[in-house]
């Protein structure tokens, strides 16, 4: 709730010669920010309550509506700036932690965008890959320290511990709780069709969606929320949660109010209780620790899951990492600091952890130095935003990516980061009946395999342009990467060159 | 069925283990790791020192040990019975979701945190001596029971029951545990809280052949959450 001496962020605009009165805004918006007022047979508006989601205008059949920033603002101060003088009236108001949801907003670099690709000119041809085959499948998993041949010069083949991509994306982990029902059967059933995975989260998983098992993630957290064997069977692969890109050192909490119907059922806990997730796993202070988490997991599945280890980047990556590699995982993911959430104290999202590209780059470097690279997988998340980023990341050493943010967006998200409210007006961060009914699974999944498929056709065609026709020609292939604007430092780190060099 | 685990290693004599689809009795065991993990139905029965992480996500099964076990017991436990006739270490029945867990002797440090409940299923810890510190941290259902039946002082450590927001701890005492945080609230058990126990406290004195009468001698008293104290982050929405 504002505080009563703060302007309202945006401002709802109506053309009233368009609007109609047919009320359909007031419906739609979950925040209750559109009003009719009988009296005097016309629609109101309460700015103070908008979130700039855009429900009401994508909905208004006569487009009467659009939601404006507000020019009203404070006296120009570029330190002192309008949002730290609202924020501190907000906490002088009621005492409490900013809380906020989806990634980090602010004005740090993003390296993605100072890093440019290569082309092949003359020398080595590019590829075109509407004609010529090419190759965007990945295999995640521990590999062997050499190539093993059998008597007859066959090479052997044993790697029982994988998990098998069509294209180096997967979707990354959203638990039921914190997303909709019909946005997880939308991912579930996305990663199905183009043949990647989706990632449970923490929150379990609904007994209607065991059937898309192979395409599944499950994930293991500290409050260890619907972990059974069965659960853990089912899945293609098990996911430790050790850290989070958006909230690196906090854990979770899905309030009570939130713990009803079938999230109770999943989570096995019941309706109304607290679901707390602690911050560390308090059995796993150590490397030796997690290898014991990671082992008992392969036990429990008889060898026949893949394990990832979910580490949010933070200072230490890549020592961290190390330790990972040598723990018995076979798949690291690292979630950078501009990673979603459904709710994080804004002051850790903003503040805590490093960019992804940096991360990754350090994390891969290190494996490499100490010979080690070939025994995990990386997975490297934390706002992939498009086609060019997976590619970027890839030539900086991840063996594949995980989307978030981008997978809801396609889902209809329009980036409101008021998901901690759970009044989502697109029907994916809530649990209230009338909104998830919003979101059409049907229509759900064929937007995100939509966005699969052009993005592995443009990755495709990245490497084609570079004469590079299977990705793992791509992995880690920083001769493909031109740094712009970027410093010595930065540069040496990401291991790339300059442009122009 | 009867292995011998010297010298097979953690691995292999683990795959013996789910192949069972009789009771076993496991000799010689030293040291080798996740015995029993997932096991449902069969009865293992484990002589000597099974080493860490035995029984995670046991799912049915009931695990018998003639000696001490290490850390991490019954992680994630679904279901079943562990039953220690000697001393258990560190993060005993973390995050335990059902299942019964007996010790004869003394627990480590963080015994039973998080464990939680659901309908049916619904976890007990029977401590019979002491245990360390940040005992049922987090408890979010189920039962802790620790008896201290060797001690004069409260058997637990500090910190007892922080971050709980569910289920109960009962400590056997003259005098109540120090330090509890401000979220838990101690009282003396009433006869409800005896008769919820009841079940249990048979079933462990049968069990380790101990007099219920004795374990009946002393006072227990009962941390449950305080609702009036919960753990709540006051947050401000923007
Ligand atoms: S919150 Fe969304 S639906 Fe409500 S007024 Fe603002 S843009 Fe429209
Ligand atoms: S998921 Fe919903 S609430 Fe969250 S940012 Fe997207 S539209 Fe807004």
């Amino acid at each position: 709730m504002a505080a009563f001496d703060i302007y309202p962020e945006y401002e709802i605009v109506r053309n009233n010669e368009r609007c109609t009165n047919c009320r359909v805004c007031e419906k739609q918006c979950a925040n209750g920010a559109h009003i009719f007022l009988t009296d005097k047979n016309r629609m109101a508006a309460d700015d103070d309550k908008c979130v700039n989601c855009h429900r009401c205008v994508a909905m208004c059949p006569v487009r009467a509506l659009k939601i404006v920033k507000t020019n009203h603002t404070f006296r120009e101060n570029l330190y002192w700036t309008g949002k730290s003088i609202k924020e501190i009236k907000r906490q002088a108001e009621s005492g409490g932690v900013l809380l906020s949801s989806m990634g980090n907003p602010e004005t740090y670099p993003v390296y993605f965008d100072k890093i440019l690709l290569n082309a092949s000119q003359v020398t080595n041809p590019s590829i075109d890959p509407l004609r010529e085959p090419m190759e965007t499948r990945v295999y995640l998993g521990s590999k062997p320290d050499k190539v093993v041949r059998d008597e007859k010069g066959r090479i052997k083949i044993d790697l029982p511990l994988h998990i098998k991509l069509s294209m180096p994306v997967m979707l990354s982990a959203m638990s039921y709780g914190s997303i909709s029902y019909n946005a997880h059967e939308s991912l579930a059933r996305a990663a199905a069709e183009a043949g990647i995975m989706y990632n449970t989260g923490e929150g379990g998983l609904h007994e209607d969606l065991y059937r898309y098992g192979k395409n599944t993630i499950v994930q293991v957290a500290s409050g260890r929320f619907g972990v059974h064997s069965r659960y853990l069977s089912n899945g293609a692969a098990i996911e430790i949660k050790m850290g989070q890109g958006a909230k690196p050192g906090i854990g979770g909490h899905l309030p009570g109010s939130k713990i009803v119907g079938d999230i109770s059922k999943t989570r096995m806990i019941p309706e109304g209780s607290d679901a707390i997730s602690p911050a560390p796993h308090h059995d796993i202070y150590s490397i030796e620790d997690l290898s014991q988490l990671v082992y008992s997991l392969k036990e429990a599945t008889g060898y026949t899951k893949p394990i990832i280890v979910k580490i949010a980047a933070v200072h230490n990556v890549a020592a961290i990492a190390s330790g990972i590699a040598r723990s018995g995982a076979d798949i690291i993911a690292i979630d950078g600091f501009r990673g979603g959430t459904g709710a994080a104290p804004a002051r850790i999202r903003d503040h805590v952890g490093i960019p992804i590209e940096l991360a990754l780059a350090s994390v891969d470097k290190r494996l490499r130095d100490e010979g080690i690279r070939n025994r995990v997988s990386i997975v490297a998340g934390g706002g992939i935003r498009s086609s060019a980023d997976v590619v970027k990341a890839i030539a900086l050493g991840a063996d594949c990516v995980y989307i978030g943010t981008a997978a809801l967006i396609a889902l209809g998200c329009h980036m409101c980061r008021s998901c901690h409210t759970g009044k989502c007006n697109w029907g994916i961060a809530t649990q209230r009946e009338d909104l998830v009914k919003r979101l059409n699974p049907d229509w759900g999944y064929k937007r995100l395999v939509n966005l699969l498929n052009a993005w592995k056709h443009e990755i495709m065609e990245m490497m084609g342009g570079m004469g590079i026709n299977a990705i793992e020609s791509l992995r880690g292939n920083r001769l493909m990467l031109r740094g712009v604007g970027l410093n010595e430092k930065e540069l040496e780190i990401l291991g790339i060159k300059h442009a122009g060099e | 069925m009867n292995v011998s685990a010297r010298r097979l290693g953690s691995r292999i004599l683990n795959d013996e283990i789910r192949r069972a689809e009789e009771d076993i009795i496991i000799e010689d065991c030293f040291g080798e790791r996740y015995i029993g993990s997932c096991a449902s139905s069969i009865t293992i029965t484990i002589n000597g020192t099974p080493g860490n992480a035995m029984g995670a996500y046991l799912d049915g099964a009931t695990i018998i040990v003639n000696g001490n076990v290490q850390d991490a017991v019954g992680d994630t436990m679904n279901d079943g019975k562990i039953i220690i006739h000697g001393n258990a270490g560190d993060a005993l029945g973390y995050a335990m979701r059902g299942g019964k867990i007996y010790v004869k002797g003394d627990a480590g440090y963080r015994t039973g945190i998080h464990m939680k409940e659901y309908k049916d299923k619904r976890p007990v810890i029977v401590v019979g001596g002491s245990t360390g510190s940040f005992l049922g941290e987090y408890l979010a259902g189920g039962m802790i029971i620790v008896l201290g039946m060797e001690s004069e002082a409260c058997p637990v450590g500090d910190f007892t029951g922080t971050g709980m927001h569910g289920g109960l701890i009962f400590i056997r005492s003259s005098t109540p545990p120090a330090n509890l945080p401000k979220q838990v609230t101690v009282s003396l058990a009433d006869d409800l809280d005896m008769g919820s126990m009841n079940e249990y406290l048979m079933e462990y004195a049968d069990t380790f052949g101990l007099s219920i009468d004795e374990i009946l001698r002393k006072p227990f008293y009962r941390l449950a959450p305080n609702a009036k104290n919960p753990y709540k982050q006051l947050y401000t929405i923007y």
